[in-house]
């Protein structure tokens, strides 16, 4: 569904989406890279279950949150992929309380 | 034209729509609701949602009582709203934690409780004084910097803007009139009954309740009544939604039914201010990441402040006029936790005409008393 524009940097990384092993160019939003492996859906929405992908792809809408190394809520959109970046897609409310503790909890 | 009912509510917040939904659901009158706009000064779109007894009442030991009865009523009031209108107001009774973060802090709430419960007539229900690790066992994600907790079975919180909206469609289905966009300017007291004017036009009703918020300051004066309350300011923050963490309300922290966490609980006296400012905004929100660290994780998406309806004494203020019998007034600062004694209690003595006689320490006129010099 969606190409890759022909001047898009040559430069791969390699991370996972749900486990699955794929491929990005450097420099890519985790949003762009999910939308062009195919991933039509990144999460549900906490109240009604409800399929969600990325929408706006510039940090306002907040449809695209996934789970990134094991932190919720993300927004796909506006973390650039890196090697190694593990991606799940995020099913309901984000689990805080299965997390590590955040900076600036004491 | 001149619209009529047997008896009006002025003010559709949360007050006023519980006390209309109590006198609806008997038969035999016609009852009228009078509301502002959206943009009204509403504390019902505002409030923390706690269904809340323990600790309240130093100075008023019936307070603590009412508010007891009322916290008693609440699961009769969501099956009773829930029936009419088919929404869950989501109220939920585990038992509620009063958190402290320093030995001075459980000092003062410990005092508190005993102080409250030493007054004549108080009630003297049960509460737990727990250490930290006996509020880890129920509490498990809070930090190193808990001292301890009081807990009290007798705690509970609700969805209070769908109690809210559900209030308003029971009492539609009900019958009730309900006016929106109807401000009112005064209220005009006749041999058989009152006539109430705005921009809109006039209403003559029989009875007249002032369930206005801060503006029964303005209109109990109309009726021989008095109402002498003031805003008290309220910040708010909300995070995004989590999976649910925290199976108890906690009085500054409460995590909603669908995920969002709640920080609230501020009071300041600024008038009519509403904005909301980082300096409470970042107090409320260390307080709250120093007894559950987690919560440093969670984004907040939303901010907001509104004004609480307060009296003197931050006690309600329940009267029928003496000059102009039939003009009630009814007013507080916790719509929600009294929203079951204000439908199953106040509004069938409203119907009948006369308060009871243990609602008569909430008349204003405690508040004439000259102060000593």
């Amino acid at each position: 569904m969606f190409r890759r524009l022909p001047e898009s940097e040559e430069v791969t990384v390699r991370f996972s989406i749900d486990g699955r092993s794929v491929t990005a160019r450097a420099g890519e939003t985790v949003a762009a890279a999910l939308l062009a492996t195919g991933v039509v859906s990144c999460r549900t929405t906490p109240v009604g279950g409800q399929k969600r992908a990325p929408y706006c792809m510039m940090g306002v809408c907040f449809e695209c949150l996934v789970t990134i190394d094991g932190i919720g809520n993300r927004q796909a959109c506006l973390v650039p992929v890196s090697e190694g970046m593990a991606v799940r897609s995020q099913h309901g409310a984000r689990a805080i309380a299965d997390e590590p503790l955040a900076e600036g909890a004491r | 034209m001149t619209a009529a009912a047997d008896i009006t509510v002025i003010g559709g917040g949360l007050v006023g729509a519980a006390i209309a939904f109590g006198l609806a659901q008997q038969p035999g009158m016609r009852v009228a609701v009078l509301d502002e706009g959206d943009i009204a000064r509403r504390a019902s779109r505002a409030n923390f949602a706690l269904v809340w007894v323990s600790s309240k009442g130093v100075g008023m030991p019936e307070y603590a009582t009412w508010s007891m009865d009322s916290a008693d009523g609440w699961a009769g009031l969501a099956a009773s709203v829930r029936e009419i209108s088919g929404i869950d107001v989501a109220y939920e009774r585990p038992g509620g934690f009063l958190m402290c973060l320093s030995d001075a802090e459980m000092d003062a709430r410990i005092r508190t409780m005993k102080v409250m419960q030493a007054q004549t007539g108080a009630p003297q229900y049960a509460y737990e004084i727990l250490d930290h690790a006996g509020v880890r066992k129920r509490l498990p994600a809070i930090g190193p910097d808990v001292v301890g907790a009081i807990y009290c079975d007798l705690d509970g919180h609700v969805n209070s803007l769908r109690l809210f909206r559900a209030l308003h469609v029971a009492m539609a289905r009900l019958g009730v009139s309900y006016r929106p966009e109807h401000p009112v300017d005064t209220i005009v007291p006749g041999q058989d009954g009152f006539r109430i004017r705005g921009p809109w036009g006039e209403f003559t009703t029989g009875r007249v309740v002032l369930a206005a918020g801060l503006d029964n300051a303005r209109l109990a004066a109309m009726v021989g009544l008095s109402a002498p309350v003031v805003p008290s300011k309220g910040q708010i923050i909300i995070t995004e939604k989590a999976a649910p963490f925290l199976n108890y309300p906690v009085q500054t922290v409460r995590q909603t039914d669908e995920g969002g966490v709640m920080v609230g609980d501020s009071q300041e006296d600024l008038g009519f201010d509403t904005q909301v400012t980082y300096p409470v905004i970042s107090v409320m929100a260390q307080r709250a990441v120093r007894m559950f660290p987690l919560l440093a994780g969670l984004n907040v998406v939303r901010t907001w402040s509104a004004s609480r309806v307060m009296s003197p004494d931050g006690f309600p203020i329940y009267e029928q006029s003496r000059e102009w019998p039939g003009a009630f007034v009814a007013t507080c600062h916790s719509g929600v936790t009294l929203a079951a004694a204000h439908a199953q209690i106040l509004a069938p003595a409203i119907r009948a005409g006369r308060l009871p006689d243990d609602l008569a320490c909430f008349s204003a006129r405690r508040l004439n008393v000259p102060k000593a010099a």
